[in-house]
C-alpha cells in the first residue's frame, strides 16, 4: 500500500504543477512510513518541503497556498499529531469557502496515518475520524486496500473540497494488485461505498483497517453456513447511504465495525440513519463493534480493545439471535 | 505633503465615523450581534496600506474593518456585509469578524486569535513560488503574541526563508486585560528569537507607520524572511461594542484619547481644507449607509450553500 500511495503522490505532482507536500520528515527522510520516499529527488523542495515539527501551521499554510491556487497535500505523521492542527482544520480548512460565499476554494488533502495495532503509543494508534466527519466542509475518505489507496489519494487531490485521508497504517505493508493505468475520472467515484463481498443473512459496514478483518470473519461465518455481506464504506463523509440502506433491506440486519471508540462514533450515526430509514425491513437492531471507551490502550493491551475476528461474528450471533 | 495628509485624514476619518455608526446600528439591532472596533488605531491600517503595494495580500483580525477599508473595499458593500445583508463581498455570511475581499487583496479578518498568521505564511510561500514580488501583510494585536500559530509561523517563515510583514497592533490591552499583565517580554523583543528584523513604531502616525511598513516591505524582500512592526497604539473603545469597560482605570480613556490619531491628522490641515474633508467624508458615509440598508438579507434557501464545492 506505501508503494501504492507513492505512486498516487507521483501522478498527482506530475498531472498538476499547483500540487506540493509539506510534512515532518517527507522529503529528505521521505517519511516515517516511506509514503514520499524519493519524491523530493524528482520534484525538488519546492514541491517537498520538510516543515517544523508545527502541526497547526502546516495546516494553516496550506490555506494560504490554497488561497493562491495550490493545492497542498499535508502529511500529518501520526493521527494523534493533529490535535494541535485540529484548530485551523475546523476554523480555517473547513469553514472558508463558506464564509467568503464561495470565493475561496480550499483543495487541500490532509494525509494522517491511522489505527492501532503496531504496537506503538497511544498518540500514534489513536482513529480520530468522528471529530472530522462531524465538521461540514470536509470530506473524509478512508482506503483499505493498495488499489482504492492509488486511486481515492488522486481523487482527493482532485477535488476542490478538503479532504482528510485516513491511511489505515497496519496495512501500509498490505500486499495487493494496483492497475496504475486506471483512469481516476472512471474510477468509482469519491464518496462511494463497495459491496467488497455479497451475502444474505447479515450486512457488515467496515472501513480502512478493518475491512481485512471483516473479510476473515466472512470466512469463518461461510464455514458456519452464514453468509456476510461485507460493505467497505471507503468515504466516511459523505456516508454512502444509499449503498448501505440497499444492502439492508435485503438482509434486514447490519452490524457496523470500527476501532474508534463507540461514542458518538461513525457507527453510531449509521445506526441512526439507517434506523431512521430501514425501520420496516429490519430483523435485530443495528449493532456496533468498536473500540472501548478509553484512551487508546497500551500495547500489551491493544489486541483486547481492537475489534478481531471473534467479535465482529458474535455480533453477527447477537444480530442473528433476534 | 499637503496631499499625502488630507488623504490620510480623510481615509482615517472615514473609517471612525462608519464605525461610530457601526457602534448605533449594533445598539439599535441595524447589525445584529456585535462588532469588534478599532476606534483609536485608524493610523495603523491606514498608514501601513500606503507602503503596500495594492495586490499585496492583507490578513486581518476580527478587528480588521479599518484593513477593509484601507485595501479599498468599497464604504456601501462593506457596510452591508457588517449588516448581514447580501453584499457583494460574502453575501452576509462573513459579516463584522471575517468578511473578506479577495478582488481587493483583502483575504478576510479571523476570529481565532493568532489564527492569520499560518495562511499568511502559506500565501507568502505561494507568492513566492510565483515570483510576484507582492508581500503579504497580516494584522494581529498584541494578546496574539502568547498563541502557538504565531511562534510556529514565525519560526517556519525564518526557517523556510519566506518573506512576509507581521503588524502588532499593540494597543494596551489583550481582550479586557492589560498586555504587560499576561505577556512576558514585548513583541519587538521576541523578532530577535526568530532571526527577524523588527522596527517599532508610533502607530497613531499614518505617516509614520507608512514609513516603518516601506522600511518592513524592503527588508522582507532583503531578508527574505518575515519583518515584524510593532505599532504602539491605544484602544479608544472596548474589545468589543457591548464592553462596558469597568476594567479601565480611572482617566486612562480620557488620558488616551489626547492621542488620539485623528486629532493629531487633523491638526496638521489647514483648518478650512480640514473641515471641507470633514464635511465630504460626513455626507459620503451617510449616503453609504443609507444604500447598504437596501441591500436585500441573504435567502434563507441559500444557507447550505458554499459548504462543499458542489
Amino acid at each position: 500500500m506505501v508503494a501504492a500511495l507513492n505512486a498516487a503522490l507521483r501522478a498527482s505532482l506530475d498531472r498538476d504543477s499547483k500540487v506540493l507536500l509539506m510534512g515532518e520528515d517527507i522529503a529528505i527522510l521521505g517519511g516515517v512510513f516511506r509514503v514520499t520516499d524519493g519524491l523530493v529527488k524528482d520534484y525538488g523542495e519546492q514541491r517537498v518541503v520538510d516543515t517544523p515539527l508545527a502541526e497547526s501551521t502546516i495546516i494553516g499554510a496550506a490555506v494560504g497556498l490554497a488561497m493562491r491556487g495550490y493545492r497542498p497535500v499535508c502529511e500529518i505523521q501520526f493521527d494523534g499529531f493533529v490535535f494541535p492542527a485540529f484548530d485551523q482544520i475546523v476554523t480555517q480548512v473547513a469553514k472558508l469557502r463558506v464564509r467568503t460565499d464561495g470565493q475561496v476554494a480550499m483543495p487541500i488533502v490532509i494525509r494522517l496515518p491511522f489505527g492501532g495495532g503496531i504496537g506503538a503509543v497511544e498518540h500514534h494508534s489513536e482513529s480520530p475520524e468522528a471529530y472530522f466527519v462531524h465538521t461540514p466542509g470536509l470530506r473524509v475518505m478512508a482506503p483499505a486496500t493498495p488499489a482504492d489507496a492509488f486511486v481515492m489519494l488522486q481523487q482527493a487531490i482532485a477535488s476542490d473540497d478538503p479532504v482528510i485521508f485516513l491511511e489505515p497504517k497496519r496495512r501500509y505493508w498490505d500486499r495487493g494488485e494496483v492497475d496504475l493505468a486506471v483512469d481516476i475520472a472512471h474510477a468509482t467515484p469519491m464518496g462511494r461505498a463497495r459491496v467488497t463481498r455479497s451475502g444474505s443473512d447479515v450486512t457488515i459496514a467496515c472501513y480502512g483497517p478493518m475491512l481485512r478483518t471483516c473479510l476473515e470473519a466472512a470466512d469463518v461465518a461461510a464455514g458456519e453456513g452464514r453468509s456476510l455481506e461485507v460493505i467497505d464504506l471507503r468515504s466516511l463523509s459523505p456516508i454512502d447511504f444509499p449503498t448501505l440502506v440497499a444492502s439492508v433491506e435485503r438482509t434486514s440486519r447490519l452490524v457496523v465495525v470500527h476501532e474508534a471508540q463507540g461514542m458518538a462514533s461513525v457507527g453510531a450515526e449509521i445506526a441512526a440513519v439507517v434506523a431512521e430509514r430501514c425501520f420496516w425491513s429490519m430483523e435485530a437492531p443495528v449493532i456496533r463493534v468498536a473500540g472501548f471507551h478509553t484512551p487508546y490502550p497500551p500495547n500489551r493491551l491493544e489486541q483486547h480493545y481492537l475489534p478481531d475476528v471473534e467479535r465482529i461474528l458474535d455480533a453477527v450471533d447477537r444480530s442473528l439471535a433476534y | 505633503m499637503m496631499a499625502a495628509e488630507v488623504d490620510d485624514y480623510r481615509d482615517m476619518l472615514r473609517i471612525r465615523l462608519i464605525e461610530e455608526e457601526l457602534l448605533k446600528c449594533v445598539q439599535d439591532g441595524r447589525v445584529i450581534g456585535s462588532a469588534h472596533l478599532c476606534i483609536g488605531q485608524e493610523a495603523i491600517p491606514v498608514g501601513a496600506c500606503r507602503a503596500l503595494k495594492s495586490d499585496d495580500p492583507v490578513v486581518a483580525t476580527y478587528r480588521g474593518h479599518g484593513w477593509a477599508l484601507a485595501k479599498g473595499v468599497p464604504p456601501v458593500q462593506f457596510i452591508g456585509e457588517v449588516m448581514g445583508r447580501d453584499s457583494t463581498l460574502n453575501g452576509g455570511r462573513g459579516g463584522s469578524a471575517y468578511l473578506s475581499s479577495p478582488d481587493h487583496a483583502f483575504m478576510g479578518e479571523n476570529s481565532i486569535v493568532g489564527g492569520g498568521l499560518p495562511m499568511t505564511l502559506g500565501l507568502a510561500m505561494a507568492h513566492q513560488r510565483r515570483a510576484t514580488g507582492l508581500i503579504p501583510a497580516v494584522s494581529i494585536g498584541d494578546g496574539a503574541m502568547n498563541q502557538g500559530n504565531v511562534h510556529e509561523s514565525l519560526n517556519m517563515g525564518s526557517v523556510l526563508g519566506i518573506p512576509f510583514i507581521v503588524i502588532v497592533e499593540n494597543n494596551g490591552y489583550a481582550e479586557m486585560t492589560p498586555s504587560t499583565d499576561l505577556t512576558a517580554t514585548p513583541a519587538a523583543v521576541r523578532a530577535a528569537a526568530y532571526a527577524i528584523e523588527a522596527i517599532e513604531v508610533d502607530g497613531n502616525s499614518a505617516s509614520a507607520v507608512a514609513e516603518a511598513t516601506r522600511r518592513a516591505r524592503e527588508l522582507a524582500i532583503s531578508t527574505q524572511r518575515p519583518v515584524m512592526v510593532e505599532a504602539h497604539t491605544r484602544r479608544l473603545g472596548g474589545h468589543y461594542s457591548g464592553d462596558a469597560q469597568a476594567y479601565r482605570p480611572k482617566g486612562e480613556l480620557e488620558e488616551w484619547g489626547r492621542l488620539d490619531p485623528l486629532t493629531r491628522a487633523r491638526s496638521l490641515l489647514d483648518p478650512t481644507v480640514a473641515e471641507a474633508t470633514y464635511q465630504q467624508v460626513v455626507a459620503e458615509v451617510a449616503d453609504a449607509f443609507a444604500r447598504a440598508a437596501q441591500l436585500p438579507a441573504p435567502l434563507e434557501e441559500e444557507a447550505m450553500k458554499h459548504v462543499y464545492a458542489n
